[in-house]
């Protein structure tokens, strides 16, 4: 009963942090059709500022979180207007080749300026005990990820439901040529849609930093992760990168505790077996 | 038996939508049959259905009396069915001579070779040429069609689409998008076809249909309306009301 | 007008030879340093392979390591169970290769675009996991140590790495004539067919689902040879084989020569490998720095890869009269 608890919280806190750091991937690839393997470098940024923040700066947690998002964020407004636009009308394989280069430049910039080792962010202590809900205690820090990723999901439901951003988004989405004829500023809404989907990951990186430490190899080394979940949880889907991220999370850390010798391979089985039923993800659309 | 295609009774849904309604249709070996009806009528459908780019919801199919409508795509161009792309679909990076070569070693039942010059076919070489020479794009045999006139690349289109010998050739807006200068290569061309060869023009433009057609069809919402020669169709008041008298489809 | 189908073989011929002389000059210019010559021998082995997967026939994926581990282990087990003639290793390591590919070809091919990308991914990361998991016949996380035999019973290996880096260039000959024969070939050219239009492909009637399972196949096979070299020159194999690092260096080795005309592979494969041993050396991080620009600079500037250059070249020279 013990280990089912384990993983159950272990589980969903994964996934909690997977969704954060992949949700963004998965808007701007359904929203610009652009494979943007770099994605994962916003996460090591969010990781690697915020662990600056606390070491070099002094700052606590929260406010060393606040100013890696914020920082993060005005990054990557040069370059989804420099680096990325170019991309947009680009075939596939060259999106991939430019975007691994955005990645690479990333990891020697991090490496250059922080090493290599992996950069600790330690939560405040408040969160390094246990909380007690009554029928069970948990650990805090656990719960507290679930508990942003809750709040993550929730807000991103009312702003593409309820704002009028919201409906702009959808409607680019949906049908991106068709919103540009309707009067709807594609590029700002882009340009949007980018730096939400960084500040996500740069949220999530620093969130997931005792799950997924942060070094300046990260965005290479769980590159593939990111990408599956969006791949499963079908593109421009947040209820789809929501279910991919919890659903592989639970699975993967049901693997590592009760299957460890067999690795990731039940991930990757998941993996295809749901993509061989299909192919465009859980609720990902059919491109018509 | 009787030759060329019959279609019987030929129904198309999707979901709620019905776009194919109870469709009979002939047409016989040589025949010149234009497709004409307004936008939506569901013309590039029946096109798809002929093909097997879509499979019917009810009825049948038969070429020369035989059944192909469980036929998949391939199949029924080896049956003798092949029809142009309305939106011009053409290998890109490929010159024009390519282009009508790989549907020609396709034909042959060459494309499995592996150890010998796709070039180096003598009679390959052949009907590209000649089919080159029908319609006048031997000047461009070197050039990558993604580089030629666009009323040009509609000509490879047909190329490519004879180059498959067959008995129905299906020209899905053979003159879509070629400019008014230009319209000349496409109905010199179409008028140059084979004798024994059933053509079926699905158009808009009206005057290359009546200049072409031997006997048009009219189809509206997934149904044949009317079906008759040019003169009738022009003189009939339906017809008329319908699309003609609107001008320019 | 005719084809000149003579000329183009003449050329082809007069080109083997020119490599024949590149790869004998090389032997001499670099007797200390033929270990990494034939690294860059075999690497252009492996993304000629990718070439004509994806350069040729337009299937897009990062999982092409699958294939080059699965040669390198199926030569390595070959070796240590007693077959340690190379070529006989070499050819294992084809069979082995082709036949991962075909069966995982079956279901891949059904698909396109990202999914295709991921699946060829997850296939790598599976097969590694098995390879992992299965120690006791694979050597497990640790590999397996091999000793080779002489090739053809007679020529043995040498310390030097003489015999290795000419059986290496010896065998991207081959491969190298052998893609050009198929690339010329009607089947070739219908794989180019494909990559431009399957949708057109279907339309002439050509079994494009079966066409694609083959040409991954065959791409496949010669991944394994690649494998199965290297495996053979390093007397060794380990999981590492089935890094993504190593489909993603492909890819980027492929697209930076430019890709779908097997020169780009070899040039590619060239100037990734030189850069990354000079730099590598000096400072492993500006390594990255360097490659990342140099890839941004391809991409913005020559997307079709470093031997468009001078066709690009040509063009502004051109406009700016």
């Amino acid at each position: 009963m013990n280990t089912f608890a384990s993983i159950c919280i272990d589980g969903v806190a994964y996934g909690m942090i997977l969704f954060m750091i992949s949700v963004g991937l998965s808007v701007t690839m359904g929203l610009m059709r652009v494979v943007n393997l770099a994605h994962g470098g916003f996460a090591m940024l969010g990781g690697a500022l915020a662990h600056f923040g606390m070491a070099a700066l002094g700052l606590n947690f929260a406010a060393a979180a606040a100013l890696a998002i914020v920082v993060v964020v005005a990054l990557s407004a040069p370059m989804e207007r420099l680096l990325y636009r170019p991309l947009y009308r680009m075939g596939e394989l060259q999106q991939v080749l430019a975007t691994i280069g955005i990645t690479f430049l990333m990891i020697a910039s991090v490496s250059y300026w922080l090493g290599t080792s992996i950069l600790e962010i330690r939560l405040p202590s408040t969160l390094s005990g246990a909380v007690n809900l009554g029928f069970r205690t948990l650990p805090a820090d656990r719960v507290f990820v679930i508990v942003i990723g809750l709040i993550v999901i929730g807000a991103l439901y009312l702003l593409v439901e309820r704002t009028r951003f919201g409906v702009k988004l959808r409607a680019a989405v949906d049908e991106r040529d068709a919103a540009a004829c309707l009067g709807i500023d594609t590029a700002k809404v882009f340009s949007r849609t980018f730096a939400l989907g960084a500040a996500l990951a740069a949220l999530g990186g620093i969130m997931g930093a005792g799950l997924l430490p942060i070094d300046a190899y990260y965005p290479l080394r769980y590159m593939v992760l990111f990408l599956v979940v969006v791949a499963v949880g079908g593109l421009g889907s947040i209820a789809g990168s929501f279910l991919a991220a919890l659903g592989l999370g639970v699975l993967d850390t049901a693997a590592r505790y009760l299957a460890p010798a067999y690795g990731t391979i039940f991930f990757y089985v998941a993996m295809i077996v749901i993509l061989g039923w299909r192919p465009h993800g859980l609720l990902g659309r059919t491109e018509s | 038996m009787s030759a060329g295609l019959q279609v019987r009774g030929l129904s198309k849904s999707f979901g709620g939508l019905v776009v194919a309604r109870e469709i009979n249709f002939d047409l016989a070996p040589g025949d010149r049959k234009a497709l004409i009806g307004p936008n939506g009528a569901g013309k590039s459908t029946f096109a798809n259905l002929l093909t097997g780019a879509l499979t019917p919801s009810g009825g049948e199919i038969r070429l020369d009396g035989r059944d192909i409508g469980r036929l998949r795509e391939a199949a029924r161009v080896k049956a003798g069915i092949a029809k142009t792309f309305q939106i011009t679909t053409l290998f890109q990076d490929l010159s024009v001579r390519e282009n009508i070569l790989l549907p020609v070693l396709e034909r042959r039942g060459a494309g499995l070779r592996m150890f010998r010059r796709a070039d180096g076919d003598r009679h390959a070489n052949a009907e590209v040429e000649a089919l080159m020479a029908q319609f006048k794009l031997q000047p461009f045999a070197g050039v990558r069609v993604d580089e030629l006139a666009y009323g040009q690349q509609r000509l490879v289109e047909m190329a490519i689409a004879l180059a498959l010998k067959p008995r129905i050739l299906i020209l899905d807006e053979p003159a879509a998008g070629v400019p008014t200068g230009e319209n000349h290569l496409i109905t010199d061309a179409i008028a140059a076809l084979p004798a024994d060869l059933s053509v079926l023009i699905i158009e808009h433009d009206m005057a290359l249909v009546f200049k072409v057609a031997r006997s048009i069809v009219v189809l509206v919402a997934g149904a044949i309306l009317v079906e008759g020669a040019p003169h009738e169709i022009a003189a009939n008041p339906r017809v008329r009301d319908l699309y003609l008298g609107s001008g320019h489809g | 007008m005719s084809f000149a189908p003579r000329n183009a073989r003449l050329r082809d011929l007069a080109l083997l030879l020119g490599m024949a002389v590149a790869a004998a000059a090389a032997y001499y210019a670099f007797p200390d340093n033929l270990a990494f010559a034939t690294r860059v021998i075999i690497m252009m082995i492996f993304v000629l392979s990718l070439d004509f997967v994806l350069g040729v026939a337009g299937i897009t994926t990062l999982g092409h390591s699958a294939l080059f581990g699965a040669g390198a282990y199926a030569a390595a087990l070959c070796a240590a169970h007693g077959w340690s003639e190379p070529v006989l290793g070499v050819i294992a390591g084809a069979a082995a290769a082709a036949l991962v590919a075909l069966l995982s070809g079956l279901f891949l091919m059904r698909t396109r675009g990202l999914t295709l990308l991921m699946l060829t991914i997850a296939v790598t990361e599976v097969l590694g996991e098995l390879v992992n998991k299965f120690s006791d016949i694979t050597g497990g996380a640790d590999g397996l140590d091999i000793l080779m035999g002489p090739i053809f019973g007679v020529l043995k290996f040498d310390f030097r790495g003489q015999v290795g880096y000419i059986y290496a260039a010896c065998a991207l000959l081959l491969v190298f004539a052998f893609l050009r024969v198929l690339v010329a070939s009607p089947f070739g050219l219908a794989a180019r067919g494909i990559k431009e239009s399957p949708a057109r492909m279907r339309a002439i009637g050509a079994p494009v689902y079966w066409r694609l399972v083959a040409i991954y196949a065959i791409g496949g096979a010669v991944a394994g040879v690649a494998g199965a070299l290297s495996a053979q020159s390093t007397s060794l194999v380990s999981p590492n084989v089935f890094d993504f690092q190593l489909s993603a260096d492909a890819l980027i080795m492929l697209i930076l020569g430019g890709a779908g005309r097997l020169y780009g592979a070899l040039f590619g494969a060239l100037v990734f490998m030189s850069v990354h041993q000079v730099a590598a050396s000096v400072d492993p991080f500006n390594w990255l720095f360097i490659i990342g620009a140099l890839l941004l600079a391809v991409v913005y500037v020559a997307p079709a890869g470093l031997l468009s250059l001078p066709d690009l070249v040509k063009r502004q020279l051109r406009f700016s009269r």
